[in-house]
């Protein structure tokens, strides 16, 4: 059996999964505030009498680090960057400690300037006498060369708790995003940290010593004693809940939107057999852009409690929200209000709605009847634009190959999957007024859980080999190896699986989901002075986010309720 | 947070899979070492910074533009039709407004590529800035132009196909033809009767320097597009000119080509050439990105970059002032060299030939160009070449007057099938493109 816990902004979902399918639902309330009491005693009630060795892991989806980021509540931590040449570092300042200090590795990987190693020494006593017990450390090209990370984390490592590297964040070239997400798991660390042995501890207490599990933004999982050092990981799961649910319930051979429509937002992603489409880089949050793997969602501010107005003649709903619906003693009009009006509201007070509506009806000249189906009509076309203008931007993508210009693979979704708020009304109303058939969700209520529960562990891995220089590395791995210059790209992708592996398992996969996919492979042959020098070849591969192999068994017996 | 002060569009499609040949300068690792820092430094995060996918010319693009023969299929690969679609792209894009400038960081290049085409010269094949001008000028209400071509190499492929047109300006600095192919580009090239002193060559010596390039720009470009009042100005940005490149002997860096790019200010501008794909391009692009979209560039270097050792000396600096002011003489006196190169006459022959060295063809023209005082005059040429192919090319002007029309049609109608392979007519009045065989 398995725990699925997702934390959305009004709601935690907990479900048990095992081989009889939905074993357990719960849904209670979220206690922002007190988070962690709702974590905790959301698993002591779905756990209720079962015996703890039954339960094969905990998978936890919660809001902790995505609050702390975007209530700017975050610790103070240390930056040290080295930038060199180009544009000034200083541009992508995160915090007030944000220091930047010599040394410069070019394209290739080759040291231009060493680092000052007294500036990092003056930077830590400097940091240490202002309290600050954890440091990122961000190069320009460190995932070509770490050397210069390497050598500052020397430097600092007696000194402080916890130092974070860019190079080992992720293989991708993208320096203001590697300080990016270095300063998050800096920022997040003692929160995540804090919190998850807090919830270890207290389950260990109850005599449920299982393994805990976190989503992550790329609909993947890992385990939670890898994740301290890649706290980040823990941003912005919320969405990827969702999606991963809807992946249990996706036919094989469609490509699908799934929608999930929310209080304050609807979040999209596209589903291609199955299989979550990522976007290209990592995701952002606030003023963050950054190197954390996610999925392709789109967010746009349309959901149940979205503020409602009527500017001049037309009505216009979102982006913001000011509260809950009318009907649940709310402040302000919301599609949710239209729903009630419209006789699909559950547990609130209607007549709450039709006051509130009553105004807005009026100036339209409209029934409350005709003038809330105006708003549900507006709320799906909404939706259904933003939707459309993911998929043109999906397609948009720049290609570099002539073979891929010339195939043009476009994305084409027929369907649409939704989920959270009151779903099947607004599945039903989309299918109609769009070109896309909307399919079903079974459990879609808490179909966000069990996503949760049923997801795979995921990673990424980036090798970069030059016959010339004789080298093949994988910073992110710490992995550096002599090649001989016959080495070619099928040794490279032989190499990146090995690494992969080994990685995926180290971060809490099942011997069974190590299904490698290969994102990126090009070899290019190396000139200098009209002659061939060597190779230089990369290649980047994943375990593609998905669902733990018996998954089947447990969906289909949901399905068939 | 970083902005760019103008919105800037790129495109960037560096043919991973496509060289000239495996060992050839024009080869797929050209722009990689481009991306890792353009990637690197995280220019597509930029707020203002847009990238967009390339698309691709068709035919009717290219027939607007060049006499291919046998066709155009037959004289270019799919990449080709990749890199002229990349600069459409980026012109689409600033002419809708979504942008304010745009760069197309395409290859394989092709300012050398002339109007008529037996096959590829100096890399290129046909003509990216050329192919987009003139689709702007179909599409959209464009009518001058202005080209300043920075490569290192003389652009006489552009020059050729804009020779007999007054409407666009063509400005080539690069380095002195007698010391590097192809062997052009002197100040008296300056275009035909109808349009001498659109086109204005700025031949430099070696080793010349930003300071050198820059006088250019401030003494001699920037004064005559003011005058000449152009509709776009577009920027052949080749990067060779730089003091590491393995092809060329100047002195230029990639602070100079940004402080040309700001200084220039172009709406759009096609990657040309350059050779140095690990010590400049790199470097240079990122320089030319970020000044187009008004961001500080000051601190952009290369790695081996000592301007003590780039300075160019007293005698470089007066062959390039000198150069300049004869180049401004020539565009001051062009109304009187148009009249002049006119004389009273009909019309004005001229004879040459062309090396393809790319693909070792060599072409023999006759030219003529109908003198004509209300446009640009039509224009006839029968073209040779060594393939066994003999084609007639007949050219009416976008602006042409009801007897240069006339003329055109008389010349495609009346030349015999039996003495070509091929009669093509490309009318630029009503944008058609006939053709008459065997
Ligand atoms: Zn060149
Ligand atoms: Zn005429």
């Amino acid at each position: 059996m398995i725990i699925g816990l997702d934390v959305g902004g009004t709601h935690t979902d907990i479900v048990l999964v095992g081989d009889n399918g939905l074993l357990r639902k719960i849904k209670v309330p979220t206690d922002t505030a007190a988070l962690f009491k709702t974590v905790l005693s959301g698993i002591e009630k779905i756990t209720e009498n079962i015996p703890p060795e039954k339960i094969r892991h905990a998978v936890l989806s919660t809001t902790l680090t995505t609050n702390a980021i975007v209530q700017n509540k975050l610790p103070p931590v240390g930056m040290i960057i080295s930038g060199g040449p180009g544009l000034d570092p200083v541009l992508f300042q995160t915090n007030p400690h944000y220091f930047t200090i010599s040394g410069s590795i070019d394209h290739s990987g080759r040291e231009i300037e060493p680092i000052e190693t007294t500036q990092v020494e003056d930077i830590a006593r400097h940091l240490k006498s202002d309290g600050i017990r954890h440091v990122g450390v961000v190069g320009k090209f460190s995932a070509r060369n770490p050397s210069h990370e390497l050598q500052i984390s020397e430097i600092l490592t007696p000194h402080f708790d916890k130092i974070f590297l860019g190079h080992r964040i992720s293989g991708h070239l993208n320096f203001p995003r590697r300080i990016h997400t270095a300063f998050l798991n800096a920022s997040v660390y003692p929160i995540h940290k804090e919190f998850f042995e807090a919830v270890k501890a207290s389950l260990h207490q109850k005599g449920l010593s299982i393994p805990i599990y976190i989503l992550k933004a790329d609909g993947g999982t890992m385990r939670f004693d890898a994740s301290i050092d890649f706290p980040g990981q823990s941003i912005l799961s919320g969405p990827s809940a969702s999606v991963m649910g809807s992946v249990a319930f996706a036919p094989a051979d469609k490509e699908i939107i799934v929608m999930d429509i929310g209080g304050s937002t609807t979040d999209m992603a596209v589903l291609i057999k199955q299989t979550p489409l990522l976007c290209p880089l990592g995701i952002e949050i606030g003023p963050y852009k950054t190197l954390i793997r996610a999925l392709n969602s789109h967010s746009i501010g349309i959901g149940g409690d979205s503020v409602v107005r009527l500017e001049g003649t037309a009505l216009k709903i979102g982006p913001d929200r000011m509260g809950r619906a009318l009907a649940y003693g709310g402040p302000v009009l919301t599609p949710t209000d239209a729903l009630f009006v419209l006789g699909k509201g559950e547990g609130g007070d209607r007549e709450k709605s039709v006051q509130g509506l009553t105004p807005i009806a009026q100036k339209m000249g409209l029934s409350v009847e005709a003038a809330a189906f105006e708003i549900f009509d507006l709320a799906c076309q909404d939706i259904l634009t933003a939707a459309r203008e993911m998929i043109g931007r999906i397609n948009g993508k720049p290609v570099y190959t002539i073979k891929e210009v010339l195939e043009n693979y476009q994305i084409m979704p027929r369907h649409i999957m939704v989920i959270g708020g009151p779903a099947p009304y607004f599945a039903e109303h989309m299918e109609q007024i769009s070109e896309f058939t909307a399919l079903k969700v079974p459990q879609w209520s808490v179909a966000n859980a069990i996503g949760t529960a049923l997801s795979r562990t995921t990673c990424e891995m980036t090798l970069f080999a030059d016959t010339q220089k004789g080298i093949a590395m994988a910073p992110e791995e710490a992995f550096s190896k002599s090649i001989p210059a016959s080495f070619t790209k099928k040794d490279a992708l032989e190499m990146g699986h090995d690494l992969l592996r080994q990685k995926a398992l180290q971060n809490g996969a099942d011997m069974n989901d190590l299904d490698v996919d290969v994102l990126e492979e090009l070899e290019f042959n190396m000139v200098r002075g009209f002659r061939f020098t060597g190779k230089n070849i990369r290649v980047k591969l994943q375990i593609k986010p998905g669902l733990i192999h018996n998954y089947k068994m447990i969906t289909d017996k949901i399905s068939a309720l | 947070m970083i902005s760019a002060k103008h919105k800037t569009g790129l495109v960037f499609f560096p043919a991973f899979d496509w060289a000239i040949s495996p060992t050839h300068p024009e080869r797929e690792e050209r722009l990689l070492y481009t991306q890792d820092q353009v990637f690197e430094e995280g220019i597509l995060d930029i707020d203002g910074i847009t990238e967009y996918k390339a698309g691709l010319v068709d035919i009717k693009d290219i027939q607007r533009v060049h006499f291919c023969a046998p066709d155009e299929p037959s004289v270019m690969t799919k990449s080709h039709f990749i890199s002229a679609g990349g600069a459409k792209t980026i012109a689409d894009a600033v002419m809708k407004k979504k942008i304010e400038r745009g760069f197309a960081l395409v290859r394989p290049p092709g300012h050398h590529a002339m109007r008529v085409v037996h096959g590829g010269r100096g890399f290129c094949n046909i003509n990216n800035e050329a192919i987009m001008i003139e689709y702007l000028r179909s599409a959209y209400k464009i009518d001058r132009v202005a080209i300043i071509d920075t490569d290192c190499h003389h652009g006489d492929g552009t020059q050729d196909i804009y020779w007999h047109d007054p409407d666009t300006l063509f400005i080539s600095l690069h380095q002195d033809g007698r010391t590097l192919y192809p062997g052009s580009g002197f100040p008296e090239e300056v275009g035909g009767p109808m349009a001498a002193g659109a086109t204005l060559n700025v031949p430099l010596p070696p080793y010349t320097s930003a300071e050198g390039f820059l006088h250019v720009i401030k003494e001699l470009a920037l004064p005559i597009l003011e005058e000449f009042k152009p509709d776009i100005i577009v920027n052949s940005a080749g990067q060779d000119n730089h003091f590491t490149d393995p092809l060329t002997n100047m002195n230029f860096s990639a602070q100079g080509y940004a402080d040309l790019t700001r200084l220039l200010k172009p709406d759009i501008a096609v990657l040309e050439g350059g050779y140095s794909i690990e010590g400049a391009l790199p470097y240079v692009n990122l320089g030319i990105i970020l000044a187009m979209a008004g961001i500080d560039y000051s601190n952009v270097r290369e790695p081996d970059y000592n301007p003590e050792n780039l300075r160019q000396s007293a005698q470089i600096s007066r062959m390039v002032e000198k150069t300049c002011d004869t180049v401004m003489s020539n565009w001051r006196a062009r109304q009187l060299l148009r009249n002049r190169m006119k004389g009273g006459k009909a019309f004005d022959k001229r004879r040459r030939n062309i090396m393809y060295d790319t693909d070792g063809i060599y072409e023999t023209q006759n030219e003529t160009i109908r003198i004509c005082n209300d446009c640009a005059g039509a224009l006839r040429i029968d073209s040779s070449a060594d393939t066994g192919r003999h084609i007639l090319a007949v050219h009416v002007p976008r602006k042409a007057c009801h007897a240069c029309q006339e003329q055109g049609l008389e010349w495609f109608d009346g030349a015999s099938t039996g003495s070509y392979d091929a009669i093509f007519l490309q009318n630029r009045v009503d944008d058609t493109y006939l053709i008459r065989k065997k």
